[in-house]
């Protein structure tokens, strides 16, 4: 992440993008609520907030509800985690996937990146709703918006038909076709990533149960051979307790690392498909204006030509915002990608050897055992 | 028909070799086709001690055969109190897939193991010192054919924990409820009752965790498919082949898994398992001796009643049926001192295999772990050197 220049005139925003963090998450019964952490431009200290996910919603839906933003439909919007639940049913927990797991700290670490990007987000900072989120004490007012562009009800009605509709843009056209490729790809190897790490879990168990099982076996008695095998017992029952340190290891690198770097990837490259299909909606709505004012009668002439400016006009912005942020998404895919790749293996090396280490002083204790 | 005196000369005569074979079970072979065929193991001895005729010789031998052994080794000293080592568990499923020709996993692991168990069963058969020297274990293991063993039902180790459970019924019908006066024999007993209970907890909680190993391997292979067709998708050459990568190390990974479920498996699901027999045979050995005593009692009994008789015969004028009667409690009396001798020798020889076996159950536990323990070293060690391979290629990618 750049570092933000402060200097802009229209900037509201008064903290440190890079400096907000979700420490907490407090349960009371079935709310979740969320404590946000950042550090005031002016150095004197940090804000402290707490949030619900309705808050979080309330900020997404005036994020998309801005206006007088020009090619705001061309945004690809940082996506937000699915609501969390208490208890989730197996549905819940099948949709939220990483972030589902490890009494949620992966689904802090989710909401913490979103505000992150959008507080580094050029377009989106620059909205007073923002500043609110992270910096009021009393919580955001909850009234749900009428006006929602991005109402997903109504683009489903609209015809999903436009999905593939043929494009005027080399560009995007290859853009489109990549999407569609990367997301599934990416989705699928995202759900075997967690499958993984959920296979590791399950063995981390079995080893603690193997362990305790051993130690109903340790027998008091001074008979040396019921001695020896008790100490055998309960020197094992140490060598299981280390395999499952490790295996817990072993699954939370994966989970921090590879799997919430997968599991962002995955939820972009859907923000970045409904910016596409946005801009799509638009190009229909511009190729009909067209028609519409090539056909108009002279008394309507007028109007349709307006209609048909207008379109235009609009679509060229989309199309001017839509391009940048795709190149900066790529980018930051293959920077992201790296520094999870890099981070995963160095934890996993990491484990491997305090692994190696600790089996390595087992062996040498059970063979000194005369 | 052994008795008990006979071995005690034996066992005193330790001037004679220190015990030094190897034994191997290998080269299994299917003979045959269809549902008359069956697997054939080469088994091996190399050994240096004079009770054989050579150093280092093999036969052949089909699992019938091992069964065969152990039947007729149990007939001869279980009820004397010797602990028999049980042979592995017959698999009506496991040997109809060989014996189809089903050539997958599943049947190759089968074989694998079976090998690896009557490797097991010889090897603790011949470490007693007894059973070394019978001459039905020699020619098992010299002999180059052997008689085809039938009725091989008899002593699985279902079939001893049959015999127990009609041993622990007859106990129930006792007339006089043994009185143990020998408080080793109540607390021997109650142990073992209760490790019966905790191995197979173990080797319940063993069986799980291989269950899941096996399924971390199959998710990490599909994982690394996924991995390897998204590096396919990807536009940007380095990342691209980072992801290849990716994939490949996780191949690597996966089959380091199943290597290690194989460890878990091998090593100690089959060692809990051997054990958990293993019980059952001293359990086995527990009842014998009940049973002698119990046979003792009768005598003892019926010797009563026949004195009873005779002093009642004393007053009849019937000389011969005095004589008889006479005859006949001479005959007992004898009777009656065998069953004793044979109570204190059972006791006794019970004594020293729960000894020998608890000192061989160290042994082996330790051996198992510490090959197991080799076994986790040395699968971190390749995991290290996967991680370091693919760290540069992360690095790479921009």
């Amino acid at each position: 992440m750049m570092q933000e220049e402060v200097n802009e005139a229209t900037s509201v925003l008064s903290v440190y993008g890079h400096t907000i963090k979700v420490t907490e998450v407090l349960q009371d019964g079935d709310t979740l609520t969320f404590i946000i952490v950042s550090q005031k431009l002016s150095g004197t200290g940090e804000y402290h907030v707490d949030r619900t996910y309705e808050d979080f919603e309330w900020l997404q839906q005036h994020l998309y509800a801005q206006e007088d933003v020009p090619g705001l439909q061309g945004v690809i919007f940082p996506p937000l985690p699915v609501r969390p639940q208490v208890n989730a049913s197996a549905k819940v927990m099948k949709q939220l996937g990483f972030l589902g797991l490890g009494e949620w700290q992966p689904y802090c670490k989710a909401l913490e990146t979103f505000l992150r990007q959008v507080a580094a987000h050029s377009i989106l900072r620059k909205n007073k709703t923002v500043e609110v989120f992270l910096t009021s004490t009393d919580p955001p007012g909850r009234q749900k918006l009428r006006r929602n562009i991005f109402n997903r009800l109504s683009q489903a009605v609209e015809g999903l038909w436009k999905e593939g509709h043929k494009d005027v843009d080399e560009f995007f056209h290859t853009e489109r076709d990549h999407n569609l490729v990367l997301t599934g790809h990416t989705r699928t190897a995202a759900e075997k990533f967690l499958d993984v790490v959920l296979t590791e879990q399950k063995i981390a168990v079995a080893c603690g149960h193997f362990a305790a099982a051993l130690h109903i076996c340790v027998e008091n008695g001074e008979d040396p051979e019921k001695k020896a095998f008790s100490r055998v017992c309960v020197k094992l029952s140490e060598v299981f307790d280390s395999i499952k340190k490790n295996m817990t290891s072993i699954a939370v690198n994966d989970m921090n690392t590879l799997g919430l770097g997968l599991d962002l990837d995955s939820r972009y490259l859907e923000a970045e498909k409904e910016m596409l299909f946005r801009r799509t909606c638009k190009l229909v709505e511009l190729e009909n204006a067209r028609k519409n004012a090539e056909r108009a009668k002279p008394v309507k002439k007028n109007a349709m030509e307006e209609v048909k400016k207008a379109a235009e006009g609009e679509f060229e912005q989309i199309c001017k915002v839509a391009k940048q942020e795709i190149v900066q998404l790529n980018q930051e895919h293959v920077e992201m990608l790296q520094k999870n790749l890099i981070q995963w293996c160095e934890q996993q090396l990491q484990t491997a050897k305090e692994g190696a280490d600790a089996y390595n002083q087992h062996l040498q204790a059970f063979i000194a055992m005369a | 028909m052994f008795t008990h005196s006979s071995f005690d000369e034996v066992e005193e005569e330790e001037g004679g070799d220190s015990f030094d074979i190897h034994l191997s079970v290998s080269d299994p072979e299917k003979i045959g086709d269809g549902m008359n065929a069956y697997m054939a193991y080469k088994v091996t001895t190399k050994t240096s001690m004079c009770l054989f005729k050579q150093r280092d010789f093999s036969v052949k031998r089909r699992f019938s055969d091992f069964l065969g052994l152990h039947s007729k080794l149990a007939s001869k000293y279980l009820h004397i109190g010797y602990i028999v080592p049980p042979a592995p568990e017959k698999s009506i499923v496991g040997m109809t897939k060989v014996k189809v020709g089903k050539e997958d996993q599943s049947s190759n692991e089968f074989v694998e193991k079976r090998r690896s168990a009557l490797e097991r069963y010889l090897m603790r058969t011949v470490k007693h010192p007894i059973l070394l020297k019978d001459p039905d274990v020699l020619q098992f293991l010299e002999s180059s054919e052997l008689p085809r063993a039938v009725n091989t039902q008899a002593l699985s180790s279902a079939g001893i924990l049959r015999m127990v459970n009609k041993a622990a019924d007859a106990v129930n019908k006792m007339t006089i409820k043994m009185n143990e006066s020998d408080a080793w024999f109540e607390e021997k007993q109650q142990h073992f009752e209760n490790l019966d209970i905790q191995l197979k907890k173990l080797h319940a909680s063993v069986e799980s965790l291989v269950c899941h190993r096996k399924e971390l391997s199959v998710n990490t292979a599909q994982f690394a498919k996924s991995a390897a067709m998204l590096g396919n998708s990807e536009d940007h050459t380095a990342l691209s082949r980072a992801l290849s990568q990716l994939a490949e190390v996780e191949e690597k990974i996966d089959q380091l898994h199943q290597d290690q479920a194989n460890a878990d498996l091998y090593l100690f699901s089959e060692l809990l398992g051997d054990y958990v027999r293993l019980i059952s045979a001293v359990k086995g050995v527990f009842d014998q001796r009940m049973k002698t005593w119990q046979k003792w009692q009768d005598s003892q009994m019926l010797l009563q009643k026949k004195r009873e008789a005779e002093a009642k015969l004393q007053f009849t004028n019937k000389p011969d049926k005095l004589q008889q009667a006479k005859d006949e409690i001479k005959e007992l009396e004898g009777k009656v001192q065998q069953g004793e001798r044979d109570f204190e020798q059972i006791s006794k020889t019970i004594r020293k295999e729960v000894s020998r076996f608890e000192k061989e159950r160290v042994k082996d536990f330790k051996m198992i772990i510490v090959k197991y323990l080799e076994s986790l070293v040395q699968t971190q060690q390749q995991l290290i050197k996967y991680w370091e391979a693919f760290l540069p290629e992360a690095k790479a990618i921009s």
